[in-house]
């Protein structure tokens, strides 16, 4: 079976604000999901549900086919969490180690397999550029050298899901197309991607997940079955209510 | 593993790292002990051994706050938390270099700060032997109290706040074993296995409370 994240009926809030409600898509492996959206319009807050890391208000976030041993926990969020590599605002790295330790921290923590699917540490520091500043301290890197370092980490260990939340802040038009690179090399073989961004990635056929705007979200008071709501197939390519989700012209 | 104890370690002694500010903070407190007391000293030495256990206690409470809070910080705790390694595990080892550098090094300060306070050699040797065996309960209790504690800005009192009720057996063993070691009347083994039977305690409450909190924080 193959790699397959599927949302059904997500919701999520903040407080007493509800972020979105009633999200639904599935993105298969060796795809791309983009989600762009307002500031506020929960991206973040929807790359973190499917990392673990928070607790969806309701509906049920899995992810499907990892291995042979069958889907029978694909709800547990702690096998998400393994599943995962997670890229947040905050690029996870210790100031006062250099760039390299703190990929060797990240490498050595991984898992046996993950590890040997992985690259080490100096051939993703070439990756992303950073080969000739690996033995300076994290905390001396500029914006965007921290943020491809960051990246560097995701090379290290091998996981089959890349969560990226704004992966190019900082970056320049170079790094952009780099990251582009990353992503779609994840992608070829095999991993599927969600990214968060900003940014007009260069991403040929990326599925497209614009977030709905809070206002509109509020104003709904119909309650819908999964199905009828915010919906994306990435094998049919169905959209749903709200903005519709469709495929690159590229 | 081994290798998250020695980053941690590694960043415990670097800039900004709480190892050393806990050590100089027992200095302090020790060294002004006998300013207060006045010269005394055969009140000095009978009471050098509290007044270390009582400096160590609150020198090991001044690094806890930052247990967790530098890493959520940077992003490396959504990191840890999705790691392959169970959480529990990943906690026990942070106290271990937690303690190598704040509890251990207080231990080994013992022979010079216990010159201060007039304490002959078997009163070192019984404090450090305490401190040593009794500081892993304050940092595992700590690390409870600085899970709970890392989403607020200014967590660093009210984990001292958590920490020193359920702290407090600990330097009631701690004394009485190493006054149980000098003077005849009173015995040194039953208070100091109750100090390291509370070690084996919070090695596993303090790790599976922490373990606990910072699964259920969301922001």
């Amino acid at each position: 079976m193959p790699l397959c994240l599927s949302i059904e009926g997500l919701a999520a809030r903040r407080g007493d604000a509800p972020i979105f409600r009633d999200l639904s898509f599935r993105v298969a492996g060796a795809e791309v999901l983009v989600v762009t959206g307002a500031n506020g319009s929960g991206k973040s807050t929807l790359l973190r549900i499917v990392a673990g890391l928070l607790r969806p208000e309701a509906g049920r976030v899995r992810i499907t086919g990892l291995d042979e041993a069958g889907d029978a926990q694909a709800d547990d969020p702690q096998r998400r969490r393994e599943a995962c590599h997670y890229l947040g605002h905050r690029n996870g790295l210790k100031a006062e180690l250099t760039v390299l330790d703190n990929l060797a921290f990240w490498r050595a923590l991984a898992s046996v397999e993950s590890r040997k699917a992985g690259l080490p540490v100096e051939a993703a520091l070439d990756a992303v550029g950073l080969a000739a500043l690996a033995h300076l301290p994290a905390g001396v890197l500029s914006a965007g050298q921290s943020r491809r370092a960051a990246l560097a980490r995701l090379l290290v260990a091998h996981r089959p899901v890349w969560l990226l939340d704004e992966p190019t802040a900082a970056l320049d038009a170079a790094s952009d197309a780099m990251v582009a690179a990353l992503i779609l090399a994840h992608v070829r073989a095999g991993g599927l991607a969600v990214a968060a961004t900003h940014q007009p990635l260069d991403l040929p056929g990326a599925l497209r997940l614009a977030m709905p705007a809070r206002p509109d979200l509020l104003d709904e008071t119909q309650e819908g079955a999964p199905d009828d709501g915010f919906w994306l197939d990435a094998r049919h390519g169905t959209g749903g209510a709200g903005d519709r989700p469709r495929r690159d012209a590229r | 593993m081994r290798r998250l104890f020695l980053r941690d370690l590694a960043l415990a002694f670097r800039a900004g790292g709480g190892g050393l500010t806990g050590l100089l903070f027992f200095l302090a407190v020790v060294a002004i002990v006998p300013f207060g007391i006045g010269p005394d000293l055969k009140l000095l030495a009978r009471i050098g051994p509290s007044i270390l256990w009582i400096g160590a206690l609150l020198a090991a409470l001044l690094g806890l706050d930052r247990l967790f809070q530098a890493e959520r910080e940077d992003g490396t705790l959504d990191l840890l938390l999705m790691q392959e390694t169970p959480l529990v595990l990943i906690v026990l080892v942070k106290c271990l270099a937690h303690w190598a550098a704040s509890g251990l090094t207080l231990a080994l300060s013992v022979p010079f700060l216990g010159l201060l306070l007039n304490l002959d050699a078997p009163a070192i040797g019984a404090t450090m032997l305490t401190l040593a065996c009794g500081t892993p309960a304050l940092t595992l209790i700590g690390a409870g109290a600085a899970a709970v504690t890392v989403a607020l800005p200014r967590g660093g009192l009210l984990v001292s706040v958590l920490v020193l009720p359920l702290a407090i057996p600990v330097l009631i063993f701690g004394v009485s074993a190493t006054q149980g070691a000098l003077e005849a009347p009173a015995s040194f083994l039953p208070p100091f296995l109750i100090l390291l039977a509370l070690n084996l305690l919070f090695a596993v409450l303090g790790p599976l409370a922490a373990a606990a909190a910072l699964r259920s924080l969301e922001d």
